[in-house]
């Protein structure tokens, strides 16, 4: 059978100094289109490796990713990704970060005021849209990252890449970034394939949670789906017997089954 | 070794940067202080407190500077060394000097307007043909790393050498003083705008590639769109550095192939016996100096977009 994004029996060796090292073996996952996918597990575990896989940053060794029956062999806008640091251009305005990726993506099939809206949108749609001839060192991390999205948005991928989207930001500004998300989410219908090492984020916002063993020759551990409804309120959730059950079952899995020897000690 | 002469650059760059917000933080960065509750709104009231420390540390130091330097001067010149011309000598001659700056009497007595012109002259020439050629080199040194391994040792073999070494061949080559001198402070501006730029290049964060290859920018578009103003900083500091050494060498390049311009001006004087002409000439190559590294700095200010 067929899904949407299929990842299979994805590995991957890298060279290195001291002979090959492998960092993952066997990754199998099949997403379904506006799935919300999220990958957990500890760092240095081959998450990312994982993500650049099908961004078509990394070759795998053996196996391979398709998308829409389509095999990915180099990175490109329908796989857009939202990297930790933001990346955004600090010689470009916020408004031109965006609308470089939109008029890359689509220069030749829309027009320039329809590129323009475009571009607009989807940083109304941020909530950025009152910063749009700021550069990037003017904004705080938080709006950075928002303006990430947008571009991403921007570009209309198949599938959203989100390498740890929020992990440099304090607490408050990555739940309002988690709200963002969900909200944008719910609009968009995205699929979303997201890497984060916090298991509250992994649960409020994901369909299925894909944790990781720890590396190296690290591989899917456990796939646990949300039956969370939605829409889901961060405050509703805390008290929810249902939320807290999926979130011990990540904390187990993170914390019993692959405790790391350095926790364990 | 490239990466030394980029911290090298780079200290150079802060205490440039630090240097200049001193006086004028000292002026306007504690505005948001209220005023002494008796500070009277008098006209004399913007004297009071900090505007009164900054006035202190911005202008009156500075002259305290200059008076003990004029002391020392007017000691040597009663003490030590009757033949260096006092203070007053040589403000006479700035006098003399400046009232007429761009008097012409013919190619062997022009006014020290003159003088300096043709030396600007000679050093923006070198100038610009280095940057047309250290530029594209240095990005091809930064980005491959074939060029590099073959450009390198030749670069840090000839990087340490006065420039004026190459003046004989330059009037061997050329058989003429003026491309002579010219082709001398290309020499010297051609290794830090090099440096910088392949410094520069090589620092661009992997990020801004991999938004080029999701984006699948194409060879033009990433040179344009990515490496051009990702480097730019690096190679107007690279630039700031040459031009600076570039007014340096002119002077000292200008003596010993004589003709119009600044450093032979001072040759000239010497062999005349003014020394006050050359005090004189001394501080107007520095004032020329500032003023090329303050149109740099501008020039570097005005194209900064900040870290992201």
């Amino acid at each position: 059978m067929k899904h949407y994004l299929t990842i299979e029996d994805v590995g991957i060796e890298f060279q290195t100094r001291n002979g090959p090292f492998r960092a993952l073996r066997d990754v199998r996952l099949g997403v379904e289109q506006g799935e919300f996918i999220s990958l957990i597990g500890h760092s240095g575990c081959g998450k990312s490796t994982v993500l650049n896989i099908v961004a078509g940053l990394l070759e795998a060794t053996e196996g391979g990713v398709t998308l829409e029956g389509r095999e990915v062999c180099q990175p490109g806008p329908d796989r857009a990704v939202i990297f930790q640091n933001h990346s955004l251009l600090p010689w470009l305005t916020v408004y031109e970060n965006v609308r470089m990726a939109v008029d890359k993506v689509f220069g030749r099939t829309r027009s320039k005021v329809e590129r323009d809206e475009w571009t607009r949108e989807n940083l109304v749609l941020v909530h950025m849209d009152h910063a749009l001839d700021k550069r990037p060192s003017e904004i705080s991390g938080g709006m950075k990252q928002r303006v990430g999205i947008a571009r991403a948005l921007a570009m209309e991928p198949k599938v959203l890449l989100m390498d740890e989207p929020f992990g440099a930001l304090d607490a408050l500004t990555r739940a309002h970034l988690q709200d963002a998300l969900m909200e944008i989410h719910a609009r968009r219908r995205n699929t979303v394939l997201m890497i984060t090492h916090d298991v509250d984020e992994a649960v409020l916002l994901s369909d299925r949670i894909v944790m990781m063993t720890n590396g190296p020759a690290a591989t899917i551990g456990e796939v646990l789906d949300i039956g969370l409804e939605r829409p889901r309120q961060r405050l509703e959730l805390a008290g929810s017997a249902a939320y807290n059950r999926y979130r011990k079952r990540v904390l187990e899995f993170l914390y019993e089954r692959q405790c790391r020897p350095a926790d364990a000690a | 070794m490239s990466t030394a002469i980029k911290t090298d650059t780079f200290s150079e760059e802060t205490s440039a940067v630090e240097r200049r917000p001193v006086g004028a933080m000292a002026l306007t960065g504690h505005a948001a202080v209220p005023p002494a509750p008796a500070a009277p709104a008098s006209a004399s009231g913007w004297l009071q407190g900090d505007a009164l420390r900054g006035l202190i540390l911005s202008v009156v130091l500075p002259m305290i500077t200059f008076g003990i330097i004029i002391a020392l001067w007017s000691f040597v010149h009663l003490k030590v060394a009757p033949d260096l011309p006092g203070p007053m000598a040589t403000f006479d001659e700035a006098v003399y000097q400046f009232s007429d700056p761009f008097y012409d009497n013919g190619p062997n007595d022009m006014g020290i307007g003159w003088q300096v012109l043709y030396s600007l002259g000679r050093v923006l020439a070198g100038f610009g043909l280095a940057i047309a050629v250290a530029i594209p080199m240095g990005f091809l040194m930064g980005m491959s790393r074939t060029c590099e391994r073959a450009w390198q040792p030749l670069v840090q073999i000839l990087r340490p050498v006065s420039p004026l070494a190459w003046l004989p061949i330059g009037l061997l080559v050329f058989q003429a003083v003026n491309p002579s001198a010219i082709f001398v402070i290309f020499i010297t501006c051609i290794w830090p705008t090099l440096l910088n730029t392949a410094a520069g290049v090589k620092a661009i964060p992997d990020d801004y590639m991999n938004v080029a290859r999701v984006l699948r920018l194409n060879g033009w578009e990433i040179m344009r769109r990515i490496l051009l103003p990702a480097t730019l900083p690096h190679i107007i500091t690279g630039m700031r550095l040459s031009l600076g050494i570039a007014w340096m060498v002119i002077v000292a390049a200008e003596m010993l192939t004589g003709g119009i311009g600044i450093g032979f001006f001072v040759w000239d004087e010497w062999n005349n016996l003014k020394v006050e002409s050359i005090i004189v000439a001394i501080f107007v190559i520095g004032m020329v100096g500032i003023a090329l590294e303050m149109g740099m700095t501008a020039l570097q200010r005005f194209l900064d977009y900040g870290k992201a």
